[in-house]
């Protein structure tokens, strides 16, 4: 499968969005981790906006800069989501009330629990009747919904938005599912190349032992190690490099994803 | 869309195991629900509960047991469908066969009980297991390893249209070369996130859940799992079941509520109708969503009324099954290949009363009738929307 990259959408520690984090994931020596905040986009009305959790602001901020570098009106490609677990904060808290004696789960967090969150809020942001589909791969979410956006790109014959976004549980889960750092990565992907493709991208699914493309600075693979979307991290610093050559990323069932870049 | 041919099809929920139970108890107007009694659960609904879930996951995969994989265990053992996939997987290879499974909540009820034993520190008990039970990929993973599968995989969690959306994801891989056939399915078990989330949404009826009736005031929660089998169409025979279009959509209006006048149902009707470059008079039977809440049952008529008139047939199971969430687009996919191979339509005995508010050919009582082309509609949570169309081979 050959598709483009017409637009890359980046929030991680230390990289507080593609445009100003590229430099760093391109250069040695330059990293350094940071806090990642999250504002609420202001594309949804403001009752939306006071409902917004972590992985909406994070999806949406990430969804919405690939689409701007991509010059892309957002709400006009079908989109795919994808998350190890959704999130890890609004499922906490209806895991303590259905704990406690009251059991009354609020109404709020039961629609905001459901995987598919982000998803649902990106279309109603930007008025999108598109379609709209939500992944988990686990560890390896980032590598199938990769694998998806790109063959719905090929099969529909139109650009097509990839978002990826983790962030850890807290307290209780986080000891059995230890995700660390806030990290969202979308990418516009095209069937055809144009003047805005920063690069083509082949996708082919391998059963060969070669192995994972790691990340040079501690701290980022530190990153890529320990949140499932930051595994797409040597891919966007491959491109951020400009380099031609492949990415390999570990992938289900004792599967590789070989990811060849053409700049 | 190239049709895909659906070689095997298995299913367990409140109906029965396997394909013989579910289609004499649709046959028979005879409905699985009964008053809820979920382990503490203190909530006045009724749900469809799958019998035959005691046994425990044993072996090499006993770190996956809980109740959402016991249930795709249990589907996934009827209907010679274990059978049948090891005969594609000596055909094709087993890393040429993709796994693409749904699921809403996965395995969460073993969270739910383990957070009830967390210690003084608040850590959760020693043996609990997260990556095979609760995440949302452990019912993909737990198949995949089942069935002895290592093609391309996924979990599609898109709440109640993701187990309808896992066809899509079927059909675009094995039309790319991704893989050669696939299985499409997944589960949703019965857990308390589900039935007091949804009671919180004031959302679950105080009586076995009737759609389209005039007095309908909500759903039933049920369970189940379903499982296909779909491969290329190419060498497909008039008897065989194939799906021949798939619309996928957004409502982009709110959460946990329809859009009023059924926009995405409509759209997803519209594009599946137009993937299986087929119109409105050429389907028969509509298996709906009809949950039985009144803004969603109102919605998905009026999108009805817009794509098809009053005229062509349709129902809803799910006062039969309960709605079973993630599950619910597999299940009525395979009740409608029933429908396609044994000649008949389902009504919905329990409703008493249509609404003559909706205008749509509802069917209360079944119809013998043999339906050409069926088309299955799920909805869900996050304006998902997912048509999907089943018809005989050329």
């Amino acid at each position: 499968m050959r598709v483009h990259i017409d637009g890359v959408g980046l929030i991680a520690p230390g990289l507080p969005s593609w445009c100003t984090g590229r430099e760093a994931l391109a250069g040695p020596g330059i990293y350094r981790s940071a806090e990642v905040a999250l504002a609420p986009s202001e594309l949804l009305p403001p009752a939306e906006r006071r409902r917004m959790t972590d992985t909406v602001k994070l999806a949406l901020a990430v969804g919405a800069e690939a689409m701007a570098a991509g010059d892309c009106t957002p709400g006009s490609v079908p989109s795919v989501f994808t998350s190890s677990g959704g999130d890890g904060t609004t499922i906490t808290a209806i895991l303590e009330i259905l704990a406690s004696p009251e059991r009354e789960v609020s109404p709020t967090r039961f629609h905001n629990s459901v995987h598919n969150a982000p998803s649902g809020y990106w279309s109603i942001a930007n008025r999108s009747n598109e379609s709209s589909t939500s992944l988990c791969g686990h560890d390896h979410s980032f590598g199938a919904g990769l694998i998806e956006a790109a063959s719905l790109a090929l099969h529909e014959d139109r650009q097509v938005l990839l978002v990826s976004y983790d962030v850890p549980y807290p307290s209780a889960l986080h000891r059995v599912r230890p995700i660390e750092g806030k990290i969202g990565i979308a990418l516009l992907l095209s069937p055809k190349a144009s003047g805005r493709s920063l690069a083509s991208l082949t996708l082919t699914l391998a059963r060969d032992t070669r192995p994972e493309t790691v990340m040079p600075a501690p701290g980022l693979e530190a990153l890529r190690q320990q949140n499932p979307t930051g595994r797409g991290l040597p891919l966007l610093a491959a491109l951020a490099r400009g380099v031609t050559g492949s990415v390999v990323l570990d992938h289900i069932a004792g599967n590789r994803l070989i990811l060849g870049l053409e700049s | 869309m190239k049709p895909l041919k659906i070689s095997r099809f298995t299913l367990a929920s409140c109906l029965g195991p396997g394909l013989a139970a579910t289609l004499s108890a649709l046959r028979a107007g005879r409905g699985g629900l009964r008053p809820c009694d979920f382990e503490t659960v203190e909530i006045p609904t009724y749900i469809g509960a799958a019998e035959g879930l005691d046994a425990p996951i044993e072996g090499n995969l006993a770190a996956y047991d809980c109740r959402n994989n016991r249930l795709a265990r249990l589907a996934l053992r009827q209907d010679d469908f274990e059978a049948a996939v090891a005969e594609a997987r000596g055909r094709y290879g087993a890393d040429r066969i993709g796994l693409f499974a749904g699921t809403s909540t996965a395995g969460i009820l073993e969270t739910e009980l383990a957070f009830r034993r967390r210690d003084e520190a608040g850590a959760l008990p020693d043996g609990f297991r997260y990556k095979e039970t609760h995440n949302t990929y452990s019912i993909a993973d737990y198949v995949q390893r089942e069935l002895g599968l290592s093609g391309p995989a996924l979990a599609v969690s898109a709440a109640c249209a993701s187990t309808a959306k896992a066809f899509g994801n079927a059909a675009r891989m094995i039309q790319l070369g991704l893989c050669d056939a696939a299985i499409v399915g997944g589960a949703d078990s019965l857990c308390l996130t589900t039935l007091y989330g949804f009671h919180s949404l004031q959302l679950t009826s105080e009586t076995p859940c009737r759609p389209f009736d005039a007095a309908r005031d909500g759903i039933s929660i049920g369970e189940a799992a379903g499982f296909a089998l779909v491969e290329r169409a190419d060498d497909a025979a008039p008897e065989d079941i194939l799906l021949l279009g798939i619309g996928e959509s957004s409502d982009a209006h709110h959460m946990s509520s329809p859009h009023p006048e059924g926009l995405g149902a409509r759209l997803a009707m519209e594009k599946a109708l137009a993937s299986a470059a087929l119109g409105p008079a050429d389907i028969g039977y509509v298996n709906l969503h009809g949950t039985a809440t009144q803004i969603g049952d109102a919605a998905e008529d009026r999108a009805i009324l817009s794509v098809f008139g009053a005229r062509t047939p349709c129902s809803s199971t799910k006062g039969l099954t309960g709605h079973t969430l993630g599950a619910s687009g597999i299940l009525e996919a395979i009740i409608s290949a029933l429908c396609l191979k044994d000649g008949f339509i389902p009504g919905s005995p329990a409703t008493l009363k249509l609404d003559p508010a909706l205008g749509s050919n509802y069917r209360i009582e079944n119809l013998d009738r043999q339906p050409d082309r069926v088309m299955s509609n799920s909805f869900g949570f996050g304006g998902s929307n997912c048509s999907l169309i089943l018809g005989h081979g050329a």
